[in-house]
């Protein structure tokens, strides 16, 4: 494998990681309130069919982006309103939004596009273009460092950027304000955080909104940026996958992001490669698409440090009792 | 006291999250330009307006029993077993290898064995998430979702790579012997002098679905066995400080709903299939949350449930061959029918118990 070969893997294993960090991410504010999302997979599809109609409708791809955020906010509020108010099973909720947003999606876009449950294919102003940083042309030629800035860092939508400054933004915002240790406090001990006078209705909603909005720019994305359009279930099992990088990182930021590349790196070698072949043997592609979740059943199973969720993840807060 | 009584309980909350489901699924289909009311009629007709269409709907139905069941025992025991999709799958390799590699005098011996192996293979697949589950406190939704991908990896592997005949490009079995070709209905009712659809795939796997909701209702309310697993499900302390042993339950009862979500397989597998082929279950693993919230996990409930989505099913399939209204009408109606009577059940509760101590007092 030659230096160019990496870099291109390196270049798609960022563009494919990106949905699963924003995805990780928007599951991480969720379940640290206390909140399990397995919906993230519904919310994301949604996203993207309706960042890509819109998108495909105005031309305006920011259009598109406000839309497929929209789309997604919309979901979180139901899975508020079931986890939240009325005190409902979370899991039975997030697998409720799944089917809800597969079986919408391609209603509407019949229903609209007249094209088997498909959006147009999106064109110029309907897509969000790679972004050249400064100098990429003519630092390229420079050795090593050359190709690796031009090539892998640079030369990606605004998402993918959006994306990666999404982790540092998250770390700060949850180790360092008031809101952070608020949030995650109602996910350890609501009743504590209830005594204090802070609302943990209120705390979980901003939670479970802010869930919503990253999962609504990983559509976005999907069928914008690394795509032009949507497909019928086009998220293919991605918010599953997200959801297995948020346990491997233990629920923390910067353990995400590398979670998430990592589950991106396998995916981008099971796109290039179809069997690889050690010598000895063959791994087969289907052993790199069934790795992450393999590596995640591993780690829950506590081989490997033991991944200990939010200690009131998935119970209804009930005020008095 | 109670809030309510036991039949508003049972009947009267599902009918009601059914009724908002149904009304919000008319919604959708006026939002999409369609008239409702043609749409069911049209449903109807296409699902039990003639023995070919009862046919299907009972096949579906079949189905539907099997994954039904099985999410309602874990349920039971407290526990969320979204795997069934994975397990049906295993189930199918269970049939596939003794339909295939094994040789068969008659079908009935053949269904028998292949049933056991359905249920060896989809009980296996349950075993490591509720393993874990009790050893190691992992928690059983997340490994059973992950072993729904795993499953599916690994049936891809062995069809194209294993099981595949030799000359084929298609990732699916050889065509199962004919001795291992189960009865149709047709079949079995013409000696009754009652003429049914040839053409429909509904067989004896029926028979077999109803009595697993029969051996379902005796395991659960009349065992020694199923007493520990409902108290278990009621109160973990409880059921420790009587003796219960939690590990032996977990594994147990998700040994039951993995075997149930397996067996599955003989009606769409070794009954409609006759073959085993990539995405075989259909999502049918996943129905089966959606009918045992709906029955309420008891095995009555789940019968009554399973026919209903079995007629849904068919008659999307009809609506989607004679209107422009897609096959995801199911799907969204599914959804409906998980969010109201799974999630927002207290929506539809808190009012009704409300209404009911009001109706108390004006008694007293």
């Amino acid at each position: 494998m030659d230096f160019l070969t990496i870099i291109q893997v390196l270049d798609s294993t960022v563009r494919l990681a990106t949905p699963l960090l924003l995805a990780c991410l928007a599951g991480l504010y969720s379940e640290r309130a206390g909140i399990f999302d397995i919906g993230l997979e519904g919310k994301m599809l949604a996203a993207a069919f309706f960042s890509a109609a819109i998108a495909a409708m105005t031309g305006s791809v920011w259009l598109g982006l406000l839309a497929g955020i929209a789309a997604s906010l919309v979901l979180s509020g139901v899975h508020g309103l079931a986890s939240i108010t009325f005190r409902g099973n979370q899991l039975i909720s997030g697998v409720a939004i799944n089917f809800l947003a597969a079986g919408m999606t391609v209603l509407i876009a019949q229903s609209w596009f007249k094209q088997g449950g498909r959006t147009p294919s999106l064109i110029g102003g309907g897509r969000f273009n790679p972004i050249e940083l400064p100098f990429a042309e003519t630092l390229s030629t420079v050795p090593i460092l050359g190709p690796i800035y031009s090539e892998l860092i640079s030369g990606h939508s605004i998402l993918v950027y959006v994306a990666f400054a999404a982790v540092p933004a998250t770390w700060w915002l949850l180790y360092r304000t008031r809101f952070g240790l608020r949030l995650r406090a109602v996910g350890e001990n609501p009743a504590a955080v209830d005594t204090a006078g802070v609302s943990v209705v209120g705390l979980r909603f901003a939670a479970v909104a802010i869930c919503g909005v990253l999962c609504g720019i990983a559509g976005a994305y999907l069928a914008t940026g690394l795509q032009a359009g949507f497909v019928k279930e086009m998220t293919a099992g991605r918010g599953f996958i997200a959801l297995a990088a948020l346990i491997f990182a233990k629920w923390r930021p910067w353990y995400a992001l590398s979670a998430c590349l990592l589950f991106g790196f396998l995916q981008a070698i099971a796109l290039r490669y179809q069997n690889i072949d050690l010598g000895a043997f063959t791994v087969p592609v289907q052993v790199m698409d069934a790795l992450p979740y393999i590596l995640t059943v591993v780690i829950l199973a506590g081989f490997v440090g033991k991944a200990v969720p939010p200690r009131a993840g998935g119970e209804p807060y009930v005020k008095e009792r | 006291m109670e809030k309510m009584p036991t039949w508003a309980d049972a009947v009267l909350v599902p009918l009601i999250s059914l009724l908002l489901a149904a009304i919000l699924s008319a919604l959708v289909i006026i939002g999409i330009g369609e008239d409702p009311v043609a749409a069911v009629k049209l449903m109807v007709q296409g699902s039990l307006g003639s023995t070919y269409g009862w046919g299907y709907t009972l096949y579906y139905a079949t189905n539907f029993m099997f994954t039904g069941l099985a999410v309602a025992v874990a349920f039971h025991a407290r526990m969320f077993n979204i795997g069934g999709e994975g397990q049906a799958m295993l189930g199918g390799l269970g049939v596939a290898v003794v339909c295939l590699y094994m040789p068969w005098p008659h079908w009935s011996l053949a269904l028998i064995f292949a049933t056991l192996s359905s249920a060896v293979f989809g009980a296996a697949w349950a075993f490591l998430p509720a393993y874990l589950q009790a050893k190691r406190g992992s928690h059983i939704v997340i490994t059973t979702i992950m072993f729904n991908f795993i499953a599916a990896a690994l049936l891809n592997y062995l069809l194209v790579n294993v099981m595949r005949p030799k000359g084929s490009m298609d990732p699916a079995t050889a065509k199962f012997p004919e001795t291992t070709h189960l009865p149709t209905l047709h079949d079995i009712l013409e000696p009754f002098g009652i003429a049914f659809s040839k053409a429909a795939p509904a067989n004896v796997s029926l028979i077999v679905a109803i009595t697993a909701c029969v051996a379902v209702y005796f395991l659960i309310w009349r065992t020694r066995l199923g007493y520990e697993i409902r108290a278990f499900g009621h109160s973990e302390s409880g059921a420790k400080y009587a003796g219960i042993s939690p590990v032996k339950i977990t594994v147990v009862a998700m040994l039951i709903s993995g075997g149930l979500a397996g067996m599955m397989a003989i009606n769409n597998v070794m009954g409609e299939g006759e073959r085993l082929i990539m995405n075989s279950t259909e999502g049918a693993g996943f129905i089966g949350i959606a009918v045992a919230l709906m029955g309420r996990s008891h095995p009555f409930g789940v019968f009554l449930a399973a026919i209903l989505f079995g007629f849904l099913y068919q008659g999307g399939a009809e609506l989607a061959l004679w209107t422009t209204i897609p096959r995801e009408l199911i799907v969204v109606i599914q959804a409906l029918v998980i969010l109201f009577t799974g999630a927002l059940d207290n929506m539809v509760r808190m009012p009704l118990e409300k209404l009911f101590l009001l109706f108390r007092k004006g008694d007293a």
